[in-house]
């Protein structure tokens, strides 16, 4: 298990230097300068230069990549072309908002989907399994930033149970957090209960047609047992790697709900990014999602050999 | 009588309590701050954040008239020398008096990135301090908007700084951000694009006069006023609905319904001059190298659609042909009726005909992701087809815009013909700071026309002995400017603010400022 963990850690090195080169490639070739962002639209093509200069922008692209990855290497992210600040204390102000809503979404989502499925797959073709399938299909279609406003009116607007934006850490108080992240991680759950919720069903309903569910049965074992331990714990699998895949999309950025409730995470800060041409916050943020991607499938396939004694590295 | 004892000490300790209270201002501005020296950019929020942490000599009243605001000055009978004088009480925020050398150093790097910094830099003899409090400024001929230049402010007027920040190289930001103005910067909690704390400076000294604009006293009533940055419009209306913030600085205009009837905000114009939107033609390649090609453009354009499209509601938008802003000392309308009443479709048709136009299609850069620039060229773009230009109207991302813009390669190579863009009227309402009105050829703001004709009506603005004088030749800019097509014109509009209406008093004036107003519980 060791060896294979070491190995998988190894070979991310290779995965991060290719992501790193086809990430400077495509922004260089995307038009943009963020020169132009900091001079302003009065400024006369000769300060554009001048900046330009400055910034080191007018240096040969293989020269700006190998002081890129030389810093890198060093541990050191650079610092943000347009507000001068490090780029590792912007990543680092701005994770903790996305990764405390990520995590209370995947929480919520879980303990709401996970026994919505079961329900669903146990009384198949019941009321319950149909309201289920219909609240999955509203949950994937309606856009997030409806479920979002909906939200709000009610809540905020209406009954003033929550401020209508903004974000307090968990540092403040676990009051004044969830006052702040219960929306938006509400607006979140939506979908992803409707994904994890099929995806239980579908998988409960395959392992219950399984004969060893029915000789449990008839061994006389309690339906709930039969249910959470024969049936949920061999249909775990699949299921897992939804929650890891949506965790892992969830720390990428969400930026339409960050942007509806005004949460200063990682989603707002790359799509800032991307439209001042940012280029060391666009780079540090793509190398940490494709980083934080490969990590958190390292994280669900160990995870696998837990629920599945048969799987080992 | 305890009773009546606890209760009078109880009311006592409550009322302290209240005089103590924090009063803070939460203000969501029309963008994110990120970039912090006011030199190096002219973004207007960088120049906003400036009149909050740092002072000017002089200032401009709501007549556009400069007064005095950290100095009084004299000019001498030959008008070449300005002496200012620094008034007593001034302090930087780290508590150093604000000297006569930290405002040279201020000034010289200001004079080397402004424009019209650089007009009045080519004509100086001497910038110097000449004791602890006098600014001796010797020109080497008389230049009669010397005081509007050093007044205005937009887009870069010249801040006060310490003269160890001024030392900076123009081209590299400054890191210190130390002030003399009413507010200091909060420095460990500012997040870049999401929000900024500033602090009253309790040692700032206040003029006598009552605020004007820019000038007067800057009196500030609040402890603390913090801007935060939010994306979604929407998000900041629901935010001042449920009085989480105090302040919206800009309101789109379509979402104006939604707080209508709400007997805690009040929705007005903080700034009627507002902005003026224009567009602007490359002069390097055909057509619109032929002169008669711009004018039949010109002529073939109708503001009302346009203004109609963008605002929607006339409350908020205002029909305006001036070069030069209307409802400015300056500002003209002559030579803009096609632009202002519509009706030159015919002569456009006629004018086109005549230029030998081919038929060669005209780029006209659109960008989608800025909501006060989407509409106009889709408008703009129907009303050159329906003169007969063949339009390829293509869309992009404001970045990508004005990197292009730069571009000097042919349309069909990665240029461009035809953009359009937004400015504050105050800073186009000058000749000298208006960047359209450059015909330095490749010097020259993007489209770089060769124009000698506007530099030699510039060069008399200049020489001009007093306000009828310019304003003589303004009206021959503004004619010259359509005549030529050096840009058109498609009308002004404001967006609107929304407070609530614990905040009160909050100044008239182009740049939102802080001090004056007052916050109630």
């Amino acid at each position: 298990m060791l060896g294979y963990i070491i190995r998988r850690v190894l070979a991310v090195i290779p995965v991060m230097l290719l992501v790193a080169i086809f990430v400077f490639a495509l922004l260089r070739l995307t038009p943009g300068d963020p020169a132009a962002i900091i001079a302003g639209d009065m400024a006369t093509p000769a300060q554009l230069e001048s900046i330009r200069e400055a910034m080191g922008l007018n240096q040969p692209i293989y020269v700006q990549f190998f002081t890129w990855v030389g810093q890198l290497l060093q541990g050191d992210l650079g610092t943000s072309l347009i507000s001068r600040t490090p780029v590792a204390s912007m990543v680092a102000d701005r994770m903790g908002p996305t990764i405390s809503i990520a995590l209370l979404t995947i929480l919520m989502s879980v303990a709401l989907a996970v026994p919505m499925g079961v329900i669903a797959a146990w009384k198949h073709r019941s009321a319950a399994d149909y309201a289920v399938m219909t609240f999955s299909v509203l949950g994937f279609s309606v856009p997030v930033f409806v479920i979002g406003y909906i939200l709000i009116l009610i809540f905020s607007l209406k009954l003033g149970w929550f401020p209508v934006q903004g974000y307090t850490p968990i540092s403040r108080g676990i009051g004044p957090f969830l006052s702040n992240a219960f929306l938006p991680a509400l607006t979140l759950t939506t979908i992803y209960v409707a994904l994890i919720a099929r995806m239980t069903r579908a998988n409960m309903l395959e392992v219950l047609g399984e004969d060893y569910i029915r000789t449990a049965r008839a061994k006389g074992a309690p339906e709930r047992r039969v249910l959470f331990r024969h049936a949920l714990k061999n249909a775990a699998v699949p299921i897992l790697t939804v929650i890891g895949t949506g965790f892992a999309l969830l720390i990428g950025g969400v930026v339409v709900t960050e942007s509806v409730f005004n949460i200063p995470g990682i989603g707002r800060l790359t799509v800032d990014a991307i439209l001042a041409r940012d280029y060391p916050v666009i780079q540090a943020m793509i190398l940490l999602t494709s980083f934080l991607y490969v990590f958190v499938n390292l994280l669900i396939d160990i995870s696998y050999s837990f629920f599945d004694p048969r799987i080992r590295y | 009588m305890f009773n009546r004892l606890s209760a009078g000490l109880l009311a006592s300790t409550m009322l302290t309590g209240a005089a103590w209270a924090e009063t803070t201002v939460t203000a969501v501005m029309h963008s994110g701050l990120r970039v912090l020296d006011p030199v190096i950019t002219t973004a207007h929020i960088t120049r906003n954040h400036a009149y909050m942490i740092y002072d000017v000599l002089i200032a401009q009243d709501h007549e556009f008239k400069p007064q005095p605001q950290m100095a009084e000055w004299a000019i001498s009978d030959d008008q070449k020398t300005y002496t200012f004088t620094l008034r007593d009480g001034l302090k930087f925020h780290d508590g150093a008096p604000v000297t006569a050398a930290d405002a040279v150093a201020s000034l010289k790097r200001w004079g080397e990135k402004d424009s019209g910094g650089q007009v009045i830099m080519d004509r100086t003899e001497s910038l110097e301090a000449t004791d602890d409090k006098t600014i001796t400024w010797t020109l080497n001929e008389p230049f009669v908007p010397m005081l509007d230049v050093l007044s205005k402010q937009s887009a870069l007027p010249p801040f006060i700084m310490p003269a160890r920040v001024a030392e900076t190289p123009s081209s590299e930001p400054i890191t210190d951000y130390t002030g003399s103005g009413p507010f200091m910067f909060v420095t460990e909690e500012f997040n870049p694009g999401v929000s900024v704390t500033y602090a009253k400076f309790e040692d700032y000294v206040p003029r006598d006069e009552s605020a004007d604009w820019m000038a007067g006293g800057k009196v500030v009533n609040v402890d603390t006023v913090k801007w935060v940055t939010m994306p979604d419009n929407q998000t900041a209306v629901n935010a001042l609905m449920s009085g989480e913030i105090d302040y919206l600085e800009q309101m789109q205009v379509d979402l104006l319904p939604l707080l209508e009837g709400d007997p805690n905000l009040t929705v007005e114009v903080r700034d009627s001059s507002g902005y003026q939107t224009m567009g602007r033609f490359n002069f390097k390649y055909p057509p619109f190298d032929n002169q008669k090609v711009r004018q039949a453009a010109i002529k073939a354009i109708s503001q009302e659609p346009v203004l109609a499209a963008l605002i929607g509601n006339p409350e908020y938008y205002q029909i305006c042909g001036a070069v030069l802003g209307c409802d400015t000392p300056l500002g003209s309308e002559t030579g803009a009726e096609t632009l202002t009443q519509g009706g030159g479709m015919e002569e456009a048709k006629k004018l086109l005909e005549e230029s030998g136009y081919d038929g060669t299609p005209i780029v006209l850069m659109a960008p989608t992701d800025v909501v006060a620039l989407a509409a106009q060229p889709v408008v703009v773009s129907q009303q050159l087809r329906e003169a007969g230009f063949n339009v390829d109207m293509q869309q992009m991302d404001w970045q990508t815009l004005v990197t292009r813009r730069a571009s000097q390669s042919a349309p069909a190579d990665g240029g461009w013909n035809l953009f359009m863009t937004n400015w504050v009227v105050p800073e186009i309402s000058n000749p000298i700071s208006n960047p359209m009105l450059n015909g330095k050829g490749d010097e020259a703001w993007f489209g770089w026309p060769e124009d000698p004709e506007i530099e030699a009506l510039k060069d008399e603005f200049i020489a001009a002995p007093d306000l009828e004088g310019q304003k003589a030749v303004a009206e021959k800019i503004q004619t010259h400017t359509l005549d030529f097509g050096l840009e058109y014109i498609l009308g002004q509009y404001t967006l609107p603010q929304v407070r609530r209406n614990v905040i009160e008093d909050m100044l008239q004036s182009p740049v939102p400022v802080f001090w004056n107003l007052t916050k109630t519980e």
